[in-house]
């Protein structure tokens, strides 16, 4: 496939491990912040490639992982009325609640249906218009402005039978938490490139100033995570802390304009709870007052629940790279993906379940 | 979730929504093109959840070797890797 085999290409791979070898004298610790780049790595190997000296820690860039179980308990509810048809990103199923997830509601019986686009769900609405359909609107900057399409058109049709519970949320506040954390021990970013092609790269300039570390933008085939790698080292080596952009076939600076400016007429920024790591200031997006007709849970009555954590699951700190899922005592064994205790095992993006599926065997001794 | 995978446009996009038949490999899709309003028949688009969400730079594609070339030859000026 073109633009995605060339980037996978051995020869290109050894030849970029080689060049960053050459140019690394000390030790840096980097952080990818996608959960599709920490697949990627986990998958071709590469931090197995690259010099010991080079470690890389997984960010909390996996959408699925950081939503808060409050959410997954109000999907739950909404999905477990007879009048609504809850729709939602596949990997959200599983992803445990406080009592119950979505798989589990759709095993008892609960209209729940996988939709790999919010335009799909609201094609459902116009073909059900006797049922209330819901959209679980889970994910960065990357998906909001699917989400936001979903929402502008609904309002545009008066479509009174469709909703959104939205639980998207923004990386530059989560990465700046993360920095503020007397335990980072980070030197240099990759950063998301689906994430920067919709929002562009400045937002990430101050913070390279402010805590004087090399943000990447890099993409998510090998070949563009070696080359992050060696641009990041680069700047590292040579004392530098700008924010550089690997993945420039996709990303401009300025981002991309008409979804920006539609995500900015649908949602505004709002606090967040992240799942494993807390609140975090200005870190989500919820539906503007004029989409509140749309907003799911100003719509329905939702119960107030105060979600419990599962104390064995530490995706929070494998999240925020300070600890991996190999050294979790629950990994491959009471945790796997068909029992999972936690979003990173359940996410096709989560840390773990991409240690479970490429590095297993490596955790028995 | 952020996975976005890159296809070719295969017919002229059309409505508002800009709607169009995306190729990738074997897979054809359709895609809403109103968030990358320059893409047309034959440009490569990244996809997700439904959406172009931009349009693949086939010059920045090709940089990715480029600068790789380029960090070898200052590491070795003597080398005489051809492209």
């Amino acid at each position: 496939m073109k633009y995605v085999d060339e980037y996978r290409d051995a020869d290109a791979a050894r030849r970029y491990v080689e060049a960053i070898r050459r140019i690394t004298t000390r030790s840096w610790t980097l952080m990818e912040v996608c959960g599709g780049q920490t697949h990627s790595i986990v998958r071709f190997g590469i931090d197995q490639l690259l010099p010991a000296d080079i470690t890389l820690l997984h960010g909390p860039g996996c959408p699925v992982c950081v939503t808060a179980p409050e959410y997954i308990d109000r999907a739950v509810a909404l999905a477990s009325r007879p009048e609504v048809i809850f729709c939602s990103f596949g990997d959200m199923l599983r992803v445990p609640g406080s009592r119950d997830d979505l798989a589990g509601v759709k095993a008892e019986g609960g209209d729940v249906r996988v939709v790999y686009s919010p335009m799909d769900a609201l094609a459902l609405a116009r073909a059900s218009p006797d049922r209330q359909v819901v959209f679980f609107a889970v994910g960065f900057e990357t998906t909001a402005p699917a989400t936001a399409m979903a929402a502008f058109q609904a309002r545009r049709e008066g479509r009174a039978n469709f909703s959104l519970l939205v639980s998207h949320v923004l990386v530059p506040s989560a990465l700046q938490a993360l920095l503020a954390s007397p335990l980072c021990r980070v030197n240099g970013f990759l950063a998301a490139g689906h994430v920067c092609t919709i929002m562009g790269t400045s937002e990430y300039e101050p913070l390279a100033r402010r805590h004087g570390v090399p943000v990447v933008v890099t993409g998510f085939e090998p070949i563009d995570i070696l080359q992050g790698i060696h641009m990041c080292i680069a700047q590292l080596e040579n004392g530098r802390a700008e924010v550089e952009n690997q993945y420039a076939r996709s990303v401009h600076r300025g981002g991309n304009e008409p979804a920006a400016r539609m995500l900015r007429e649908v949602f505004e920024v709002v606090d967040r709870q992240w799942r494993g790591i807390g609140p975090i200031a200005k870190s989500g997006l919820a539906l503007r007052a004029e989409f509140a007709d749309y907003d799911a849970e100003r719509k329905f009555d939702l119960p107030k629940v105060v979600a419990t954590e599962l104390s064995e699951c530490m995706s929070g700190l494998v999240l925020q790279g300070l600890r991996k899922p190999l050294e979790c005592p629950a990994f491959g064994s009471r945790c796997t993906p068909e029992t999972p205790l936690g979003p990173t095992m359940v996410s096709s993006e989560g840390a773990c379940a991409a240690y479970y599926r490429y590095r297993r065997t490596d955790h028995v001794t | 979730m952020c996975l976005g995978i890159p296809g070719r446009v295969t017919d002229t996009p059309e409505g508002e929504l800009r709607m169009a038949q995306v190729a990738f490999g074997g897979i054809a899709k359709r895609v809403c093109l109103a968030y990358v309003p320059e893409a047309d028949v034959g440009d490569y688009v990244i996809v997700h959840a439904g959406f172009a969400i931009s349009r693949v730079d086939p010059a920045e594609a090709e940089r990715v070797f480029s600068y790789l070339r380029e960090i070898e030859q200052e590491s070795d000026p003597g080398r005489g890797r051809s492209a």
